[in-house]
């Protein structure tokens, strides 16, 4: 039997009308496709009237399929398909032809576009004749999720999801959660303290009866799909029994070993052999710093075991692959700050007074290394001026082009803090000041006041040659000042350098297991960037906080909330339904080769060994259909994708190219108005 | 094709659907103007490219192929656009045993966020096609002994690959 297509050209206002004569392409479609038996052109087809307009053609004309020109199937493939199925047509008998996109607004030439126009249309009428009813396939929704980092984003997620009831697995890889918020002092633009307003939510997350606190743990691997996420999660070993631990921290008093600590104090301070990373820490059991242990490098030692209270340390402890099933996962995984050593001009670490911004946050904290007193390397000295450099590795073409965003708050926030503390002047040097959020401009005003002295212009050089006398044992950074158009040297006496906020090192290898992409920086990539900023293009898998781009607290906690809103939409409706595009293999057409096994990365594939045939394990199938275009015996098909699809669509997109293809599109009807070949 | 008209040749370009059919998206939404040659069929994965469509496309008289997909290690489907890259040299190969110019068959990593890079490939495969020529391949192609030698040279390297005598 014949198809009976409907065919529908979308002005959409003048954005295809304006380029596209759309009158045409639908006049020429109803006249010289086959099967086409309606084709009309409309001012806006997404609208409800031009939904309807589908609806009640699909009853009064009996049309088997349906096609509409008009902008990205990532747009409105949808909407349309709702309305086949309002009208009474499976909804994927439907097929959209992207002439707005793709067409209206990238050409210039009209005549140019409206043939172009033509061949899109007639591909998708070609190909919609071979369409066949497909029903979406049903998932249930697992109520638990992963939360991927126990910064103040993923705490905020996991919180959120176990107010509302839902068991929350919540992964942090170092032995408290906390992230960077933890190790910072007063948090701007409200200078309220860091540490007052993030450990309740810490404790919270510790105590909630709905989370499961997976700390000094990695995530191995993932698989599966929305609903139904199967992850591996490596649960390093501690060598404390965290069931019989209290916390009590004698351990780490008689520990004899004592480590610079690089992760939490930022390499200004030490930690024990075995130690609990600061004293908030949730939770609060000490993790032995195998490689520093004196029992793990000399055999020798087990002081802490001996004075254990509860006999709780297990230098026996192995690591452990824990599994679990998940219905979504949330990604906070945060940032880490910018190697200013590859800035040599700079001088961090090679000049002891040059410090990083992390660095500084933990000197200005009153429970850090130097018990909150601003002062110089050796411990002792309080600067008599200051210098705070801007951008260092942000927005600069040789390290990272983009803004860091936050930086220049930090750094008015540093400035106060020197100020109130000390009696230093502060120097800032910026490229330009970038203060836009709620309250933010009025503290650089405040700033301003407080008298923190801003030369605009990007550091030249830090160095420590004097040429004059002032100079001498002090820093002195060159640059040119931009708004005086002059070259200045200033002593200073410590140097403060606001590195870059970087996607984590391990950022692309994260995204690769659980199948989202990253920006080139490696900043993961949301679905859309203004109306859909914490999904990403895999279902299940949220994204928050500084893992999708350099953001502040206030940002990371509505992102944290907004991911957590979005799983707790899909757990209440306990059922989604997915896209049934997979692939099959006809047994029959099978000879075996298991060339296909090999070549799914999901282990969709699996070997019958007494039929001596492949098998699709619908369920781990994402439908690439790269096994389809592998298969020697053309044994497996797609469903939605599959070659008759794909090879009708060809012919109808080379229509004007050749006799075969126009002999394809035009079957049965009378030729009109169509060109010679080759003529 | 008349005389004086100039020769705009019929791409179709096989993008998938996570980066670079987003790509022309954005591409579209920027509004960077492009040539319009390029008709583009949608597939889920670049890996779905099955080689013989490629060859369809030029028996149906396209001028030429892009095939686009996710950059390498970005891959929707974590790895299947390697397999693309193999199917690509494979092609490579086949074309210049046709005798199709292998320069008519182009691929290109766009990333969902690289419509500008999508658009500049385009303008440039379109110029390199404009200079080549219609394809024509059923009238063009004559055997002669560069040719030749290329195909012998060719049928040589891959029985050495085989280890197998020619």
């Amino acid at each position: 039997m014949a198809e009976r297509i409907g065919v529908y050209v979308c002005h959409c206002g003048s954005n295809i009308a304006g380029t596209i004569d759309v009158e045409e392409v639908a006049r020429w479609a109803g006249a010289n496709l086959e099967d086409v038996v309606v084709a009309k052109d409309y001012k806006f087809m997404c609208s409800s009237s031009g939904q309807q307009m589908i609806e009640e053609d699909i009853k009064t004309h009996n049309l088997t399929r349906v096609v509409v020109a008009a902008c990205s199937p990532q747009l409105h493939e949808r909407t349309f398909r709702r309305a086949c199925q309002n009208g009474g047509l499976n909804p994927y008998l439907f097929q959209m032809a992207n002439i707005r996109e793709h067409i209206s607004w990238v050409t210039t030439d009209k005549a140019a576009a409206t043939e172009k126009a033509k061949a899109i249309v007639a591909a998708a009428v070609r190909r919609v004749r071979h369409h066949k009813p497909l029903e979406p396939l049903p998932v249930q929704v697992n109520p638990r999720t992963l939360v991927v980092g126990g910064g103040i984003a993923g705490i905020q997620a996991a919180l959120e999801l176990a107010d509302a009831g839902y068991p929350v697995i919540l992964l942090e890889r170092e032995p408290s959660i906390g992230g960077h918020m933890a190790q910072f002092d007063k948090t701007f633009p409200t200078l309220d303290c860091s540490a007052c307003i993030l450990t309740p939510k810490m404790s919270e997350a510790g105590q909630h009866p709905n989370i499961k606190l997976l700390t000094y743990s990695e995530l191995e691997e993932v698989s599966g799909s929305i609903g139904h996420f199967k992850v591996k999660i490596r649960k390093r070993a501690r060598f404390v029994r965290e069931d019989r631990c209290t916390g009590c921290g004698i351990c780490v008093e008689k520990c004899p070993t004592k480590v610079r600590d690089d992760a939490f104090e930022a390499g200004l301070g030490f930690r024990k052999g075995i130690y609990i990373p600061f004293a908030q820490a949730v939770p609060r059991i000490p993790v032995i710093d195998k490689e520093h242990c004196i029992y793990f490098t000399r055999g020798k030692c087990q002081i802490c075991g001996k004075f254990c209270p509860t006999d709780a340390i297990d230098y026996d402890q192995k690591d452990e692959i824990l599994e679990f099933e998940v219905g979504n996962i949330i990604l906070a995984t945060g940032w880490k700050m910018f190697d200013c050593t590859r800035i040599p001009q700079y001088g961090y670490g090679r000049l002891p007074n040059v410090f990083t911004a992390l660095e500084f946050e933990r000197m200005c904290n009153a429970a850090g290394p130097t018990g909150g007193k601003i002062v110089l390397r050796d411990g002792k000295t309080e600067p008599r001026r200051v210098a705070i450099i801007h951008c260092v590795g942000s927005r600069d073409i040789n390290y990272n082009e983009y803004c860091s965003g936050i930086c220049c708050m930090a750094a008015l926030k540093f400035g106060h803090l020197v100020l109130e503390k000390t009696k230093a002047e502060v120097y800032s040097f910026y490229i330009d000041m970038r203060t836009n959020q709620k309250g933010y401009e009025e503290f650089y005003q405040r700033l301003l006041e407080e008298g923190m002295k801003f030369v605009r212009g990007k550091v030249a050089e830090v160095t420590n040659a004097d040429r004059t006398e002032e100079e001498k044992g002090r820093l002195v950074v060159q640059v040119e000042d931009t708004l005086t158009g002059r070259q200045r040297r200033i002593p200073v006496d410590m140097v403060i350098l606001m590195g870059a906020l970087e996607p984590q090192e391990d950022a692309f290898e994260l995204a690769r297991k659980v199948g989202i992409s990253c920006s080139t920086a490696g900043w993961f990539t949301e679905r859309h960037p203004k109306l859909d900023p914490v999904a990403t293009m895999t279902d299940g898998v949220f994204i928050a906080g500084c893992c999708q781009g350099p953001k502040d607290i206030p940002a990371s906690v509505a992102q944290g909330a907004a991911a957590a809103a979005r799983v707790a939409g899909l757990i209440s409706r306990g059922t989604v339904w997915i896209e049934p595009i997979v692939a099959s293999i006809d047994e029959e057409k099978c000879s075996g080769c298991r060339i296909c096994n090999n070549l799914c990365p999901f282990n969709a594939i699996e070997f019958d060994p007494v039929k001596q045939v492949s098998r699709v394990i619908v369920a781990l199938c994402k439908g690439c259909g790269t096994c389809i275009a592998a298969c020697p015996a053309k044994a497996i098909t797609g469903a939605h994708f599959a070659d008759e699809q794909m090879m009708a669509e060809l012919e109808g997109a080379l229509w004007d190219a050749s006799e075969e293809a126009l002999a394809a599109i035009v079957g049965s009807k009378s030729q009109q108005e169509l060109p010679v070949i080759g003529a | 094709m008349s005389d004086g008209q100039v020769f705009e040749p019929k791409i179709i370009g096989f993008f998938c659907n996570w980066c670079s059919y987003r790509a022309a998206d954005l591409a579209g939404i920027a509004r960077i103007k492009q040539p319009p040659n390029v008709r583009v069929i949608r597939a889920m994965c670049s890996g779905r490219i099955d080689p013989v469509f490629v060859l369809k496309a030029f028996a149906l008289g396209a001028d030429g192929v892009m095939i686009a997909g996710c950059h390498p290690g970005d891959c929707h489907y974590i790895e299947q656009n390697y397999k693309t890259i193999r199917r690509y040299v494979m092609l490579k190969h086949t074309l210049r045993q046709l005798g199709i110019e292998t320069e008519r068959l182009k691929l290109v990593w766009a990333s969902a966020a690289e419509g500008h890079i999508l658009a500049e490939e385009i303008a440039k495969f379109v110029d390199q096609l404009k200079k080549l020529g219609p394809l024509n391949w059923r009238d063009n192609w004559r055997p002669d002994e560069a040719e030749a030698e290329a195909v012998e040279a060719l049928a040589q390297e891959h029985a050495e690959a085989l280890e197998v005598p020619a």
